[in-house]
């Protein structure tokens, strides 16, 4: 019984880590339709953002407050990352709009300059980020099932950035417009929307919350400048699983990978149980190629 | 107030608008006519900044739009309602309207009440989502949606084609109506018996140029009419 919640937990706290870093990309490649392959890059940089953040207290807090510097870290990788999906957006990314192989080439240089940023500015061996003592432990439910408070941090942050995203998006008034120029560039405009600023507010969302995935991912383990290249692939297979351009299909999605790869895993070893959770996923589009969630409208009959 | 001199455009490599000369006065209805596929969906998007003007010039409410996009002719106040209505599918009929509310020049606060006057049907469909409406009521939403950015000139694209003939009627109406209130209009409508009723002036297309023009008494000269016999 134990072992059974133990593998569930331990599901829903790899689906936690693959929605955080999926959700960045649901927006940039799931609403924009733009192939960005230095998201990882972003998820790179907000990972770095949390050790610089963690250099800084201490150096220059006193040591009781060390213990908060994560709770810095958060909304400054957030604002770091997102300033250079900015940048990246107005200099790169607006003038590739519908062209999706070269934004994909363009992206992917991009993605290796910033990695080697990286190796020159931090060198080129892994750093460790220091978690807050207060994330150290876990939570014993019975003998044989812990919750670890890293983990479960990790549970929480995911659920308060969708939580976030889902008021932006569906409550706010600059989500309407950015739905709007979403569904139909034009229309927007002649409304009197300007598309360019919604399509670089929208990225730099999206390259934020990558940011705050990798702040994230620097409590599981070293982080290095290659660490975004781990997981972006499975970033975008999330994405597609779940259906491209919805929110919840994106949930859907994480949760399916994160628990069917710590399924196969108990069976097996790690890199053969990625090998199952792949063909599962290939066979899974096979049948149904929009992924877990599809818009169906009549009005959609005719676009695309 | 608009003013277009020797415009050119087109789609890729083809120019489908011929050296287009057309002005629209304070307050007056302006039809544009010709048979289908001489250019009149085009003149109007090249008009409204969506396609990019080749040659010539646009002049609007006394500025030169012809290098602004869309967006800067729209909070200009140009109103557009265009050919298939472009209602956003996924966003409710009240978030239609506020997009039209928020982005334009109006001040925001609340969608106006005279609106929901002229589209009575409206109010009940608040909660629905564009793309789930009927094609008459999403004619209406697309000119409600217009009509929220309190356009001084509002550019209809064949506003009742394909529409059921019980709300082509309703939208007649509200096409009076906004002209009484004293809104341009320049429209593009096939119906010559509503466009006697409605409009001051006409242009008759054909080949992406205009071929006659004069105001509306002069539309059943013969050498007019000729232009859309088929």
């Amino acid at each position: 019984m134990a072992l059974v919640l133990q593998q569930i937990f331990n599901g829903l706290s790899v689906s936690s880590i693959l929605l955080l870093i999926a959700l960045g990309l649901a927006i940039t490649f799931g609403l924009m339709k733009v192939i960005n392959m230095a998201h990882g890059e972003l998820i790179m940089i907000g990972a770095y953002t949390a050790y610089v953040v963690q250099g800084l207290f201490a150096s220059y807090m006193p040591a009781s407050a060390f213990d908060w510097y994560f709770v810095v870290a958060i909304p400054a990788a957030f604002l770091v990352a997102a300033l250079f999906g900015l940048v990246l957006e107005m200099t790169m990314i607006r003038y590739l709009y519908g062209r999706p192989l070269d934004s994909l080439l363009a992206t992917w240089g991009v993605g290796m300059i910033l990695q080697q940023l990286a190796r020159s500015i931090f060198g080129a061996p892994n750093v460790a980020v220091t978690s807050p003592s207060w994330l150290n432990g876990g939570l014993m439910i019975m003998p044989g099932l812990t919750l670890t408070y890293k983990r479960l941090f990790i549970i929480g942050l995911v659920i308060v950035c969708l939580l976030c995203m889902f008021l932006y998006i569906y409550r706010s008034a600059a989500g309407r417009r950015m739905r709007a120029v979403m569904q139909n560039r034009d229309m927007a405009a002649s409304l009197g929307i300007s598309t360019r600023k919604v399509d670089a507010a929208t990225f730099a969302i999206g390259a934020g919350i990558g940011g705050v995935a990798g702040c994230a991912l620097s409590l599981m383990g070293p982080i290095g400048p290659a660490l975004g290249t781990y997981y972006i692939v499975d970033a975008f297979m999330v994405v597609v699983l779940g259906g491209v351009g919805k929110l919840l299909g994106t949930v859907l999605g994480a949760l399916g990978m994160g628990l069917a790869n710590t399924l196969f895993e108990s069976f097996t070893d790690a890199s053969i149980g990625k090998v199952f959770v792949f063909i599962a996923v290939i066979a899974f589009l096979q049948w149904r190629p929009t992924g877990f969630v599809s818009l169906r409208t009549r009005s959609l009959d005719t676009t695309d | 107030m608009l003013h277009v001199r020797q415009l050119e455009s087109g789609y890729g490599e083809s120019l489908v608008i011929r050296g287009v000369n057309l002005e629209v006065g304070e307050g007056q209805v302006v039809c544009v006519l010709g048979r289908n596929g001489v250019g009149k969906t085009t003149l109007l998007k090249t008009i409204m900044g969506i396609l990019k003007t080749r040659a010539g010039e646009v002049e609007f409410a006394g500025r030169r739009m012809t290098k602004e996009g869309p967006h800067v002719r729209a909070r200009a106040g140009m109103g557009y309602v265009p050919q298939g209505r472009d209602i956003f599918p996924q966003l409710t009929v009240q978030e239609n309207l506020l997009l039209g509310l928020e982005a334009g020049r109006a001040e925001g606060g609340t969608i106006p009440e005279d609106i929901y006057a002229m589209f009575p049907s409206l109010p009940s469909l608040l909660k629905r989502r564009g793309g789930d409406l009927s094609g008459g009521q999403q004619q209406q939403l697309a000119i409600a949606r217009a009509l929220v950015t309190r356009p001084e000139l509002l550019i209809l694209d064949e506003p009742t084609e394909g529409i059921q003939p019980n709300i082509v009627e309703d939208i007649r109406a509200a096409i009076r109506q906004i002209k009484d209130s004293g809104v341009a209009v320049l429209l593009v409508e096939q119906n010559l018996e509503f466009v006697r009723q409605a409009a001051d002036y006409f242009y008759m297309m054909e080949k992406g140029a205009i071929v006659a023009e004069g105001t509306i008494d002069r539309l059943d000269d013969a050498d007019v009419l000729q232009h859309l016999t088929v």
